[in-house]
């Protein structure tokens, strides 16, 4: 099985989100199968700017081909362009536009996936809104695969789109809810697609005494691993922590670990590490009471996977769809969307040992059966399986004519991304839920008569025999150790 | 802090959550620590109570927030006759010029031109219209703030004399009801001292002697109704009149109440009731019982001999009267 990897950026100095979760991806495949990687020569995403070398590569055991980009990203228009489609109405023709002034811009690589393209068995494609996957899927649908990592953002309000998340062959999503974002806004229900996320290495047996004496540590600790910036709500965490510190009986200290673009506050229970290795980073995570992860958007945070695979509770953003459905589904992490939830769960995260300790456990457990990279690898594999068994896909549609792309029949971006569905997609754990409750309440009917009777007579007499709706709150609560209200 | 009620192996954060947002609710409702609640006081105090916290910059920050006006960037264009011929080219405006008639011919471009011109005009207009309304707008909106400021300046006031003449009426009813209820006291002190009065001071004096007057219980109680006045040797007229005592009687009465203090008590003598349970205060009383004992012992003897310590003292002695 041959595979290409299409990617914006690639490299192993490249640490943006989406490159990283392309090369992880690559590299883990190239153990299933032949695996290349046709990428550009660019390593600035706000520039463009050709600054590797064109040709083939070998980077870890994989084969990566650079195409040059034919144009730098001019800011000024590409900000005017964004204006004209995220909050105006306009045309197919405008976002086309758009997408070109966004970049990377490489027709050079588009032509080799148009000409070499049906040498792969499947391509993926990494991150819906760049040039390369707008066009490369065009040029590969029959054998396209995309890996969207969508953020919750205009860009997915743009109509444009809606042909290639409806033209690939699968879509391999990061969380629920993304999936339900870009099924909201493609309809794209039948196309195969998976969850998949992304794996992470993690260090097996961290040691947080190593760490403590290392950085001179003492005293439970939060930590936060990402950069210290305003984007990723490291205000707000800084200003609720500080509130935090005003009260007595917490000890916790913030420990701060990644480069800082947000100025530090001083105070001897906030400490900032900079930069650290993994060693040090899982060292820190095992050392650390919890993670707090205060960003608003997310599309998949692997520091949040990698302190639930450390056996880490986390502390997260509530107003981060992601995050908060991530933290339910795995239930190994508590959110806040207040100053006052930041610092009860906070308070409960420190002084209940229990509650950690079982979050700690859930987070582990969650990783292992999601997140470790077996499983990951072995969902890439299922879908090439799939559609190796499904009809060949078909090639997408042509561009439609000059005369109809200039038709301003489109709405604002903004407006169709603020009609799409927001919060937590739990909709699968309220099945499962359900399905586990229609299982106690058969094992309720298959008990004992004697033990039916007695609870009739206590419903009775407690005055509930008439709401079902209430008997199955009292047993949920039961099952889930809360409680009877 | 209270731990939350889980007990299973199975956690469900949206549970937890929910207990944890239940405690917040109820936290706000009443758990508030001291602290808090004087936190919350000052704040309340400073923000809204507090007059010249409100006088100081509410205008201002009134002010601050009013975006300042910027005049619109109108294409602001002179449309003239001429207008639709003008070019930089001068052989162009020569053709132009010379297909003018032509152009008439073909239509008559002058209604064009003066409603265009017309146009141009009415948006001059327009701006000027619209800057001159923003402006008043704008003083009207200081006004306004103004008023809103002395508004408030005076509620702020008003909310504050309020709260003091509260407390006031507060205090007054709280000084009439314990007024009253003195009064109360008094007058059934008054009555109960009426009733006892005549039955029991006869009494009283006769069954109670004075302890330290044990030696001379039958002067006493023979003297007291044959002598109205015990207390004539403290009157300072008769003071005055009495001759200074002699050299050799300070000392002997000295003595005198020196052996009298190392016999026995003179309540023992008389068969009186210890009084053990005495305090400082009762027993300095007693000492000055004796020295009155002493004094009552030879009234006209102490009279005569003007000592000045009982004649600077107080006023007549208690037991005396």
């Amino acid at each position: 099985m041959k595979i290409a990897v299409v990617v914006q950026r690639y490299g192993q100095a490249i640490n943006g989100g989406a490159e990283l979760h392309a090369r992880y991806i690559a590299e883990h495949l190239a153990k299933h199968a032949e695996v290349e990687v046709l990428t550009t020569c660019a390593t600035d995403y706000v520039t463009w700017r050709n600054e590797l070398a064109p040709g083939v590569e070998t980077i870890n055991g994989v084969v990566v081909r650079r195409f040059r980009v034919k144009r730098e990203r001019d800011p000024r228009l590409f900000g005017r362009r964004s204006d004209r489609v995220f909050e105006q109405p306009h045309s197919l023709g405008d976002e086309l536009d758009w997408l070109d002034a966004e970049g990377p811009t490489s027709p050079a690589l588009i032509d080799y996936i148009t000409r070499h393209g049906s040498e792969y068995d499947y391509c993926l494609f990494f991150s819906y809104r760049y040039y390369h996957a707008y066009y490369g899927v065009r040029a590969a649908a029959p054998r396209a695969i995309l890996v969207p990592t969508a953020e919750r953002d205009a860009a997915i309000g743009l109509t444009m789109f809606r042909a290639i998340f409806q033209g690939v062959r699968a879509v391999m999503y990061n969380s629920h809810e993304e999936r339900t974002m870009i099924q909201a806004a493609s309809g794209n229900h039948d196309l195969p697609s998976v969850v998949v996320g992304i794996g992470s290495d993690i260090v097996q047996s961290p040691q947080p005494g190593r760490f403590r004496q290392k950085y001179n540590i003492r005293g439970p600790f939060a930590i936060y691993v990402g950069r210290i910036d305003k984007n990723k709500g490291c205000a707000e965490l800084f200003e609720f922590f500080q509130g935090y510190l005003h009260d007595p009986s917490g000890k916790l200290s913030l420990v701060l670990i990644g480069t800082s673009i947000l100025p530090v506050p001083e105070h001897p229970r906030i400490r900032h590490l900079g930069f650290v290795d993994d060693t040090d980073k899982f060292d820190a995570m095992a050392a650390a009471d919890l993670l707090i992860m205060p960003s608003y958007f997310e599309s998949l945070s692997m520091v949040a996977l990698e302190a639930w695979g450390t056996g880490r509770p986390v502390l997260s953003n509530g107003k981060c769809d992601v995050l908060k459905g991530q933290s339910i589904r795995s239930n190994a992490g508590l959110y806040y969307e207040t100053y006052s939830e930041f610092l009860e769960t906070l308070h409960a995260l420190e002084h209940n040992r229990w509650l950690n300790a079982a979050l700690g456990r859930n987070g582990r457990q969650f990783f292992r059966e999601h997140y470790d990279w077996p499983v990951v690898e072995r969902k890439y594999l299922d879908m090439f399986e799939r559609l190796s068994l499904e009809p060949p896909g078909k090639p997408m549609d042509s561009l439609p004519g000059w005369l109809e792309r200039r038709r301003q029949n489109l709405p604002p971006a903004e407006y169709v991304l603020a009609g799409l569905p927001n919060g937590p997609s739990l909709a699968d754990r309220r099945e499962a839920s359900v399905a586990l409750e229609t299982d106690h309440s058969a094992r309720d009917i298959s008990e004992p008569e004697a033990r039916v009777e007695e609870r009739h007579d206590r419903v009775r007499s407690t005055g509930g025999g008439s709401r079902p709706h209430q008997r199955r709150g009292y047993n949920r609560s039961r099952r889930s150790g809360g409680p009877p209200r | 802090m209270s731990d939350f009620n889980v007990r299973s192996d199975s956690v469900d954060v949206e549970q937890i959550m929910e207990q944890i947002r239940a405690r917040i609710r109820e936290k706000r409702g009443v758990d508030y620590t001291e602290q808090q609640l004087r936190e919350l006081a000052a704040v309340k105090l400073e923000k809204f109570l507090d007059p010249r916290g409100v006088r100081s910059d509410l205008l201002q920050r009134f002010k601050e927030r009013q975006p300042q006006y910027e005049k619109p960037r109108l294409p602001l264009y002179t449309f003239e006759d001429t207008t639709i011929y003008e070019t930089h080219r001068g052989p162009l405006q020569w053709i132009r010029k010379m297909l003018q008639p032509l152009l008439k011919l073909l239509f008559n471009p002058n209604p064009i031109i003066h409603a265009l011109h017309s146009q141009v005009e009415i948006n001059a207009l327009n701006l000027e219209r619209e800057e001159a309304q923003v402006k008043r707008r704008m003083e009207m909106e200081s006004l306004y703030y103004e008023i809103i400021h002395n508004l408030v300046f005076e509620l702020t006031r008003s909310g504050i004399e309020v709260k003091n003449l509260k407390m006031r009426v507060e205090s007054l009813a709280s000084r009439l009801e314990f007024n009253e209820r003195r009064a109360r006291a008094l007058e059934s002190v008054v009555v109960y001292k009426g009733a006892s009065d005549e039955s029991e001071e006869p009494a009283t004096s006769a069954a109670r002697p004075e302890p330290n007057q044990a030696p001379v219980p039958v002067a006493m109680s023979a003297s007291a109704p044959l002598m109205p006045a015990p207390a004539q040797p403290v009157q300072p007229s008769a003071g005055a009149s009495v001759p200074a005592e002699g050299p050799g009687q300070r000392s002997r009465r000295r003595r005198r109440r020196r052996g009298r203090r190392s016999g026995p008590p003179a309540s023992a003598v008389m068969g009186a009731p210890a009084e053990g349970s005495i305090d400082e205060d009762s027993a300095g009383e007693q000492a000055a019982t004796v020295e009155d004992g002493e004094s009552a012992e030879s009234p006209r003897t102490e009279a005569s001999s003007g000592d000045g310590d009982h004649l600077t003292g107080s006023g007549p002695d208690p037991d005396q009267q």
